[in-house]
């Protein structure tokens, strides 16, 4: 079921490819096979949660096959209510986001079939990568998903994208290089304990030296670091998110970078217990700088996609501070935010995205009094933007204060800086706000035209579910519980 | 013996400033002939003085390599000379950085 | 008892209105008020029910669905949605939607030539609904819902002339100055979390018994923090002058009557705490106190004649936090207070509106005078709520401030006359605001014609106005202690003590009330009897520079919190972009720079290809020379 679902989007890629691109027209056929492609891909997923048992902690629906025997890897996937989460959140956005892409205006001529053929590749590999058990197929996926991020920067995205490309994959290339040391480590220890395996039921037993598994914990961790992104590390993200389209950065964010926090919970806890609760002070104080960095960054910024990037770098920090705080509260509140965030992302990009390419300009000054022409994209700037700044009663207020809470029970200092964040939040979306939307309509501004039916047809499902999931987020927690309590059991 | 000695040691400088001030191919091969030879020279004093084959041995093994080696050397610097009509080193330079 | 339908209506009203777009741009008002008026009927109703009940039995919880919950076992986090409707909960359900109710109806005339009314009332009826789960909050986390529901609608409304920037920048500065007061709240409840293990309302009074004082202490300072963001107390006062910019009617509802009172409600609900801590009960009057005398000093050098009634806002609020800090002597006439002034408030906040209305939306009191013949019904009913506000007797303001005053007096002489001296003041810009207004010369432009607002508008003053007048009723043979015992414990009758001697209560009244009468014998021989000058004054006192400059608490706050941080942010975002990763990328880039440099060595000269073999065995040579002859 799982294999069913990883594939569908990849047979979806391969059919797109192989359809004609020589006209517009033609190039439109292939967005709707593509769209089709995700739109099954949902079903599927939708499927697969109807059977899931949300009660259990463990991994369900388990696959295995025999692999590359002599080293030990298995192809072996599998849900947990946390991989789930991330599954049901690539299955929504990937149609969201290829519709989105519609009209994207693409450099040169390169034909929208390779576009839309990469990001459903994206979304088969993402599948993947949630729903890996194998330390090896895990590690595969998570490299594999390089690819096609760096051709949907580097060949459709915009000014210096070439550039962007480049700097994204050598972060994320140096980060995995050192995860592959710590893939090959395990390697060594597991056929040091007795036959070699990567699975990831046999790996959790290993007997770790306690030097090995704070290097091996390291190894994963510079990769989950970098695609988190933690700060110092997170750099790449404001470029890339500057050159790419809107639908890349969604995907790139909202979704493969929640690997880095999801590697966290599932490779780093799972596997390395003992090394994360050693690790844990520095990480948390690292995220800590993250929040308030990132909020800071955000309001000095005047282009509003890297305003948007460095909101991300400050809610990543907000779930890595959850993850590490290790408490139930914390960390289930975590795994609620990394899919809150992917929605409230999705949104402010999006509707950024559509000013930003009816504009011609990402400037916030080259905006201002659009609400006077546009009150619907308005209205949907501002609920992405106070969703963003965790206002009560939509979705990402529930996951941030859950993560508060719950490391105000462990970490009162760290809690209380974090607590600052909400303020810095508050400055940078209104500013945002106010700047693009408010004031006497600016003459250039005139070209910002109201949302069209396609782009409200777009953004409607994500502001229902974020505005849904503020009143009732008890469902995703319930499916999220168990898996948390699980991974937390195994912790010294 | 230092006799000897500064005769090779003459030898290998005047070897060692043609190679690297002569630009036909042909003169500098020569220098580095001249060049094994002064060591060649110098083994078997050596070995004179010390009253063993082992310098001999030596001497040998690079009169040996130096036939092969001319042979090859040789060979090129002809087909550099059928394919550009010069010999001047300085002239075939495609395998620079 | 389907408590839940109180807030259901308004937020149905809100939804149906922003969704179905300009289809019901005609009937979208009509819509707005039916659900607010809905809302009052049913707190009616609910409230009668409670008043039928046994006093001890008059507090009804409803949990509607678990709200988050991380599980089951001890240190999970578990809130329910649950309102609770007991007798302070009634009180500001009554209030909000009655009064609510009467700015529905007003505003049908003041926004009626606004394009964008639809969403006017839209905003008023989210307004409506967040305040609502606010007071009915049984949780804390529900109540910071509302408390941020009420934020997002304030800053809505705030900004609802968006394409004014001021109005833009007021509604941006009073949503980032209430979340200055929102760490103090989402401290206070992550606190409540880790000390009790939970965050309902009733379980943390209950907890608070076997809890370390120092530990209660900090809870109640953190509330405080977040009651002064919300009600504009000092230091987060700064925002309620700028709030200004919106509509009148917003003034009215949100700025005056109902939601800056929520600090206040919000330290009454959490009266165990509060009792708990002598230092917080502290910090709670010197805060109130201070906005008292602030407030009501601004309020004395205002022109604009909104900003005028924005520091009698603070000021009032500034009393009613000072009873509230007051302790169990003082929570109820908090409330009282709390009640009398959002009908005499909302009154003349609308009556100011009515002014503004006849004259063009013109807010400078300079260019008023004599409107008592123009319009009639607004200076009546605006004259009513004056007398209430001042505290003539036998109006309401005269009995609940009475009995603030009089608990502050039993509490602490000197609190005490602050807050008598703070009655004279009100007195004295109330007079100053009154005959500008509606005395004296006509100092109108020629084409202003100033005429009475349409009955849609005059009728709510009317309701308002009687309110103001019979508000004091409450108090009746102790009717209002009683009702809200069961909430906030027994009201004590406190003795005033002046050196050594005991007062009678009747002895206070006359002493406030003789102050009153001075401030306003003062205003009115200062600008009652004077001709007033069109053009505001320069050569003032430094006092009034002062006050005009709302004590200078904005350019404090530019330079304390403003400036360092967008100089920061910028100074962060210019390090990022051209710092840090510029010493990550330029680490690549030295490589690259590297690899360049050595490649031109490999020039394809084999001349200087064997210089640098000689060179190399030289060296090699030299080298191997020295080890052996050291």
């Amino acid at each position: 079921m799982i294999t069913l679902l990883a594939l569908v989007p990849i047979v979806g890629a391969l059919l797109v490819t192989l359809l004609p691109r020589a006209s517009r027209g033609q190039q439109l056929l292939a967005r709707h096979v593509a769209l089709g492609a995700s739109g099954v891909a949902l079903v599927v997923a939708l499927v697969i949660a109807a059977r899931f048992d949300a009660g259990e902690g463990g991994y369900q629906m388990v696959q295995e096959h025999a692999w590359i025997e002599p080293l030990g890897a298995t192809y072996s996937v599998g849900l947990n209510g946390i991989g789930l989460a991330l599954v049901l959140l690539t299955v929504i956005l990937t149609p969201v986001v290829l519709l989105a892409a519609y009209r994207d205006e693409l450099p040169g001529y390169r034909s929208a079939n390779s576009y839309v053929a990469w990001m459903l590749v994206l979304e088969g590999l993402a599948i993947l990568v949630f729903t890996a058990t194998d330390a090896f197929l895990f590690y595969v996926a998570f490299e594999a998903t390089l690819v096609p991020i760096y051709f949907l920067i580097g060949s459709y995205g915009g000014e210096g994208r070439q550039k962007a490309a480049t700097t994204f994959l050598l972060y994320n290339l140096l980060g995995g290089l050192l995860m592959l040391a710590a893939i090959v480590g395990l390697y060594v220890v597991s056929s040091d304990a007795g036959e070699a395996s990567y699975r990831l039921a046999d790996l959790a037993n290993l007997p770790f030296a306690e030097d090995t598994e704070r290097l091996l914990f390291l190894g994963f961790m510079a990769a989950f670091a970098v695609k988190a992104p933690l700060w110092p590390f997170h750099t790449w993200l404001p470029e890339a998110a500057a050159s790419a389209t809107p639908a890349t950065s969604v995907l790139m964010v909202s979704v493969i970078d929640k690997v880095g926090t999801f590697g966290m919970i599932r490779w780093g806890l799972e596997l390395f217990p003992g090394a994360a609760d050693w690790a844990s002070p520095t990480i948390m104080a690292l995220a800590v700088v993250s929040i308030v960095y990132g909020a800071l960054a955000a309001i000095g910024s005047t282009d509003i996609r890297r305003l948007v990037a460095y909101t991300s770098v400050s809610h990543f920090g907000f779930i890595i501070l959850g993850i590490f705080a290790f408490t139930q509260t914390s960390t289930s509140g975590s795994v609620l935010y990394m899919f809150n965030h992917g929605l409230s992302t999705a949104a402010l990009f999006l509707v950024t995205g559509i000013m930003i390419s009816r504009r011609g300009s990402a400037e916030i000054s080259a905006f201002g009094g659009v609400q006077k022409i546009a009150p619907v994209m308005a209205g949907v700037l501002l609920i992405a933007g106070l969703s963003s700044l965790s206002l009560p009663g939509l979705a990402p207020f529930v996951s941030e204060f859950l993560v508060l809470a719950g490391t105000f029970t462990v970490n009162v200092p760290l809690a209380v800086i974090a607590t600052l964040g909400i303020v810095l939040a508050a400055v940078y979306v209104l500013v945002l706000y106010q700047r693009t939307m408010t004031g006497p309509l600016v003459e250039q501004s005139r070209v910002v035209t109201e949302l069209t039916t396609r782009e409200v047809v777009v953004l409607a499902p994500l502001v229902v579910i974020i505005i849904g999931l503020g009143l009732f987020p008890q469902p995703m927690l319930d499916l999220v519980n168990p898996a948390v309590a699980v991974v937390l059991g195994g912790l010294p | 013996m230092s006799d000897l000695l500064t005769l090779s040691m003459i030898l290998f400088t005047i070897g060692a400033v043609g190679v690297l001030v002569r630009r036909n191919a042909l003169i500098v091969f020569m220098c580095v002939e001249l060049m094994l030879n002064a060591t060649n020279l110098a083994f078997v004093a050596f070995a004179r003085e010390h009253g063993n084959l082992d310098g001999q041995l030596a001497a040998f093994l690079v009169m040996v390599v130096a036939a092969a080696e001319v042979v090859v050397g040789l060979a090129i610097i002809i087909a550099i000379h059928r394919s550009r009509g010069s010999v001047s080193v300085d002239e075939v330079r495609q395998v620079r950085g | 008892m389907m408590i839940w339908l109180l807030v259901a209506f308004p937020a149905l009203g809100a939804a149906l209105l922003l969704t179905s777009g300009r289809r019901s741009d005609r009937h979208g008002h009509l819509v707005a008020t039916a659900a607010s008026a809905a809302s009052f009927v049913w707190g009616l109703v609910l409230f009668f029910r409670l008043l039928a009940r046994d006093s001890g039995d008059r507090t009804v919880t409803e949990s509607l669905f678990t709200w988050i919950s991380t599980g089951q076992g001890p240190g999970s986090f578990h809130v329910e949605m649950s309102l609770v409707f007991d007798p302070l909960a009634a009180l500001f359900v009554l209030l909000i939607t009655g009064v609510g109710t009467l700015i529905h109806v007003y505003s049908i005339g003041y926004m009626e030539h606004d394009e964008r009314r639809r969403r006017f009332f839209a905003f008023l009826n989210l307004f409506i609904a967040a305040m609502l789960v606010l007071v009915l909050a049984g949780d804390y986390l529900v109540l910071f819902l509302g408390w941020e529901g009420v934020g997002l609608a304030s800053y809505l409304l705030i900004g609802f002339w968006q394409h004014k920037p001021s109005a833009a920048a007021a509604a941006k500065k009073a949503f980032v100055v209430n979340r200055v007061g929102d760490i103090g709240m989402a401290l206070a409840i992550m606190l409540m979390f880790k000390e009790f293990g939970t965050t309902e309302i009733a379980a943390v009074g209950d907890s608070v018994a076997g809890t370390a004082a120092s530990t209660i202490t900090v809870l109640g300072l953190l509330l405080l923090l977040g009651a002064c963001g919300k009600s504009a107390q000092v230091p987060l006062q700064g925002w309620l002058l700028d709030a200004m910019e919106g509509p009148t009617p917003v003034s009215a509802l949100i700025h005056a009557a109902t939601m800056v009172t929520a600090g206040v409600y919000l330290i009454v609900r959490s009266n165990a705490i509060f009792d708990a801590s002598e230092t917080a009960r502290t910090a709670v009057v010197v805060v109130g106190l201070v906005t008292l005398i602030a407030g009501a000093i601004i309020g004395c050098a205002k022109d604009d004649i909104k900003k005028a009634l924005a520091g009698s806002t603070m000021s009032q609020i500034g009393y009613m936090m000072l009873a509230a800090g007051l302790g169990p002597a003082g929570y109820a006439f908090a409330i009282f207070h709390l009640v009398t002034h959002g009908f005499f408030k909302a009154n003349m906040f609308l009556g100011a509106g009515s002014v503004m209305h006849a004259m063009d939306d013109d807010v400078n009191m300079r260019h008023y005078g004599a409107l008592r013949t123009a319009l009639p019904v607004t200076f009546a009913t605006f004259g009513l709520g004056y007398l209430a506000i001042i505290g003539f007797p036998g109006f309401s303001g005269f009995f609940s401030k009475d009995k603030i005053i009089e608990a502050a007096l039993a509490h602490n002489v000197w609190v005490g006359l602050a807050a008598v001296a703070g009655a004279g003041i009100t007195a004295f810009y109330m007079t100053r605001l009154v005959t500008m207004t509606f005395a004296g010369q006509k100092r109108w432009r020629e084409e202003v014609h100033p005429h009475e607002s349409p009955r849609v508008m005059t009728v709510p003053l009317i309701v308002l106005a009687a309110a103001s007048v019979l508000g004091g009723l409450l108090v009746l043979s102790d009717w209002i202690t009683d009702w809200l015992e069961p909430v906030v414990g027994h009201t004590e009758h406190h003795h005033v003590e002046i050196l050594g001697a005991e007062w009678p209560p009747i002895a206070v009244s006359v002493l406030v009330t003789a102050v009153v009468a001075a401030g306003v014998a003062l205003g009115w021989f200062t600008y009652g009897r004077k001709p007033i000058a069109s053009e505001t004054p320069e050569r003032v006192s430094v006092l009034t520079r002062a006050a005009r400059a709302d004590l200078y608490g904005d350019t404090i706050n530019e330079w304390v919190a403003v400036r360092p941080t967008v100089t920061l942010a910028r100074g962060v975002a210019w390090f990022d972009q051209f710092g840090l990763h510029r010493a990550v990328t330029g680490f690549v880039t030295l490589i690259g720079d590297g690899a360049a440099a050595m490649r031109t060595w490999q020039n394809g000269f084999v001349r200087s290809y064997a210089l640098g073999v000689f060179v190399g065995a030289l060296v090699l040579t030299l080298g191997l020379l020295a080890v052996i002859w050291r």
